[in-house]
């Protein structure tokens, strides 16, 4: 892994930049870590490894604002060298490290020991999220400054799968947040209203005999949440957005200068609820995939900039938690493999996208919620080559055992995808060439 | 019938599937109801009634079914097995499965469970009731309850009246009744509907009394105590009041009509005692009706056709598997 101080030249891409707006055929000329130049027949120094990348996409790489890491405390299912391979294989160069560990992210002590050890494993660079409470509680706040301040820069709270369901206490989040410009991520889930819900409330719970997930319960927390951001003039991120009447609240909130940004998964821009006939719990989900008006207003809402974001919401479960009767089984699915992917195939190719926004989504989108070190920004000469090769062509069937991931659960095992990154480049060195993910820069601690 | 590998849904059999199963029901109806005695059908066979829910009845009915057929019988309930020890679901399944045992019962209190033991297991899984998903030999035995005293069921009304919201009953009861064209009618208070019923073919009615002109059976669901806590109705009190089978609604009915419940009953709530022990009410036909449904399911899925009356009779079902069954008579 020194090639970093190698020159590359990315010959003849079709450059997707959504910071600076370019979608143009381009050579891409990087050295020592940087970008040295983008244009037009490039004449490669000595010693440059060319690469062709005609009817391929150049792209900065990909940032994941919603990642299960799992380290520390939960390794059996992935750990943070294992879930950076993931991230690599994706096209990401960073992604955003969920609070849930053991323990859980809510001191400088964790958040560094995770930010360090993602640069120790250097496939992509890990920021993490800390925690709205001590605990993940609901009870008492995170020192929101301390965390801003410390080595791992964590502007980003979100208490994860536990919503925030004291009104009071979002309030105060809300209000205290705006002391350091952090943003509050809060669950979008009234938990009175889905008491032991095991997948979206429709048509198919209803046949299926599982306890639903009203559209209700996510729609109504996401409305009181935007009024609190709103009266507290903070920054609010609505994670995983479901619902089409959520894609609306969002898109008005907008409109009247709510500082909200929100994401969406890639499973729920393309799963229906149908598919839980089979009861494989590898498509149990918080929230619930549901249906396809959902999907369509999702889609919608990516395409319009309602929602900012496509994030996976990596979730890897070993596959004895999974191999559990649906009611048991934890909630959860895989996605940073295959999220290039399902965009592409659900939205790009049938038009539903442009591919420059398409690929804002998991770039600029993410990178404008929190600060991600300049991850997912300009290909221009003078800065950090964070950048990723896509062939948007490939058409690839996922086979959930050859994942990067430690875990195996995804619901996209055995579809085929159209879309796939081919190399992957952080500060300069590749994290992934040829489709094949690079050893770590250093071995495991 | 052959292609009825497994019977976990009422909406995975066809309409000849189920005549099939009726219809050896009505063969085995004098074994079950021990006018004649056990035959030999599945000596030899192992039924394995895997109960990781609390049962009695169920349990007991498949047991006697799988007796009376000579099978033999091992039960396994939740409580003092492994799965209440930790392990986990699926490896019980795969050690049934090395023990080599024909056939799994299996009730559940998680929907779906069956359906997955038929993608870990080799051999016919039997629904015996998941979660509030399905319970296929209920609605069986309830159409052929139905048949027996009222014929073909085409157009016939039939009234289910509870908590449909928490019933595995009723989901396979309205799938099994549209099956044979009857028309069905569902009430309850709304907070006991699931959401989307307008899907099922059925009409809704909201108060019990707006359901019963021209009913031909009135079938009530258990409704459960616990459900008030939740909500889901005020009382006891104003749930029988609206919802109850009475006297008095009793006589609204032809003289024709049934009165059905899957048991147990809570008298008082969805079913008064004088209701339950009427004229009308068929309630313990539909547990001795109950066994032979069961055989009749056992009988089908382990051997893979259907018997012929000639067979009961004579007394030379056979199993398979078992050809030295082949020359035993009745008794």
């Amino acid at each position: 892994m020194n090639e970093s101080s190698n020159t590359v030249l990315f010959a003849s891409g079709r450059l997707l930049d959504p910071a600076t707006s370019r979608d143009e055929i381009v050579d891409v000329l990087v050295a020592d870590g940087k970008i040295v130049e983008v244009g037009a027949g490039i004449e490669p120094p000595d010693h440059t490894t060319t690469i062709d990348c005609s009817g391929q996409w150049i792209t900065p790489g990909f940032v994941d604002l919603h990642t299960h890491l799992r380290e520390p405390g939960f390794e059996d299912a992935e750990d943070i060298a294992s879930g950076s391979a993931a991230g690599a294989a994706g096209g990401y160069t960073a992604l955003c490290a969920m609070a849930n560990t053991n323990p859980v992210c809510d001191s400088a002590a964790v958040a560094e020991q995770v930010y360090r050890r993602g640069r120790q494993v250097g496939l992509v660079d890990v920021f993490p999220v800390g925690s709205i409470s001590h605990g993940m509680a609901g009870k008492q706040l995170v020192e929101f400054g301390e965390l801003r301040d410390c080595a791992a820069r964590v502007d980003f709270f979100s208490d994860d799968g536990h919503p925030v369901a004291d009104s009071l206490l979002m309030r105060r989040a809300l209000q205290y947040a705006t002391a350091f410009d952090v943003v509050i991520c809060n669950h979008s889930e009234d938990p009175a209203l889905t008491d032991g819900a095991q997948m979206n409330e429709g048509a198919m719970s209803s046949l299926l005999g599982l306890p639903g997930w009203p559209h209700e319960a996510e729609e109504v927390i996401i409305a009181r949440d935007l009024i609190l951001a709103d009266g507290a003039g903070a920054r609010l991120h609505v994670p995983h957005v479901t619902t089409y009447g959520a894609v609306e609240l969002i898109r008005i909130a907008k409109q009247r200068g709510v500082r909200v940004t929100a994401e969406v998964t890639p499973h729920h821009l393309m799963l229906t609820d149908d598919l839980v006939r089979s009861f494989d719990p590898v498509l149990k989900v918080n929230p619930p995939i549901r249906t396809q008006r959902d999907i369509d207003a999702l889609q919608e809402g990516l395409s319009d900039g309602t929602i900012d974001a496509v994030a996976t919401d990596h979730a890897p479960h070993s596959p004895e938690t999974k191999d559990q009767e649906w009611e048991h089984a934890p909630c959860g699915m895989l996605g940073l493999e295959s999220a290039f992917g399902v965009v592409n195939t659900q939205m790009v190719k049938p038009g539903l996208i442009d591919p420059l926004t398409a690929i804002a989504r998991l770039t600029t989108g993410p990178a404008s919620v929190r600060d991600v070190g300049g991850h997912g920004g300009a290909i221009v000469a003078g800065s950090p080559a964070n950048l990723a090769v896509h062939d948007p062509e490939l058409v690839w069937k996922v086979s959930a055992s050859q994942l990067q991931s430690k875990a195996s659960n995804s619901p996209f095992d055995g579809m085929e995808l159209t879309g796939k990154t081919i190399h992957t480049m952080l500060r300069g060195t590749f994290t992934l060439r040829g489709g094949i993910v690079e050893s770590s820069a250093t071995s495991p601690s | 019938m052959s292609d009825l590998r497994h019977l976990i849904s009422i909406a995975d059999i066809t309409r000849d599937q189920l005549e099939t199963i009726l219809d050896t029901a009505q063969e085995l109806l004098p074994i079950a109801r021990r006018e004649r005695l056990s035959v030999p059908t599945l000596r030899g066979r192992v039924v394995c009634n895997m109960f990781l829910e609390d049962s009695t009845r169920t349990r007991l009915s498949f047991e006697l079914a799988a007796k009376r057929l000579s099978a033999e019988v091992m039960n396994f309930t939740g409580k003092g097995s492994s799965v209440s020890k930790g392990e986990s679901f699926k490896d019980t399944a795969l050690t049934l499965n090395a023990m080599g045992v024909d056939c799994v019962v299996v009730r559940s209190h998680s929907a779906g469970a069956p359906l997955q033991l038929a993608g870990w297991l080799d051999v016919p899984i039997l629904n015996a009731g998941d979660g509030w998903h399905q319970h296929p030999t209920q609605a069986l035995l309830d159409v052929f309850t139905m048949r027996q005293h009222l014929g073909d069921l085409s157009g016939r009304r039939v009234v289910i009246a509870g908590d449909v919201l928490h019933s595995r009953v009723a989901r396979s009861e309205i799938q099994a009744l549209r099956l044979v064209d009857a028309q069905v009618t569902v009430v309850a208070p709304p907070t006991l509907l699931p959401p989307a019923i307008s899907d099922w073919g059925v009409e809704v009615v909201d108060v019990l009394d707006d359901a019963l002109d021209g009913a031909d059976v009135v079938y009530l669901l258990r409704v459960q105590r616990e459900r008030m806590r939740g909500a889901f109705f005020p009382s006891v009190r104003e749930y029988a009041r609206w919802w109850g089978m009475d006297d008095r609604r009793l006589a609204r009915l032809s003289r024709d009509a049934l009165v059905m419940h899957p048991g147990p009953m809570n008298r008082g709530v969805e079913i008064t005692g004088s209701v339950a022990d009427s004229q009308q009410s068929v309630i313990t036909e539909q547990v001795t009706n109950g066994i032979a449904i069961r055989m009749a399911c056992l009988y089908l899925l382990l051997s893979g056709r259907q018997a012929t009356p000639s067979e009961v009779t004579a007394g030379s079902m056979t199993s398979e598997k078992s050809p030295e069954t082949t020359t035993e008579r009745l008794a």
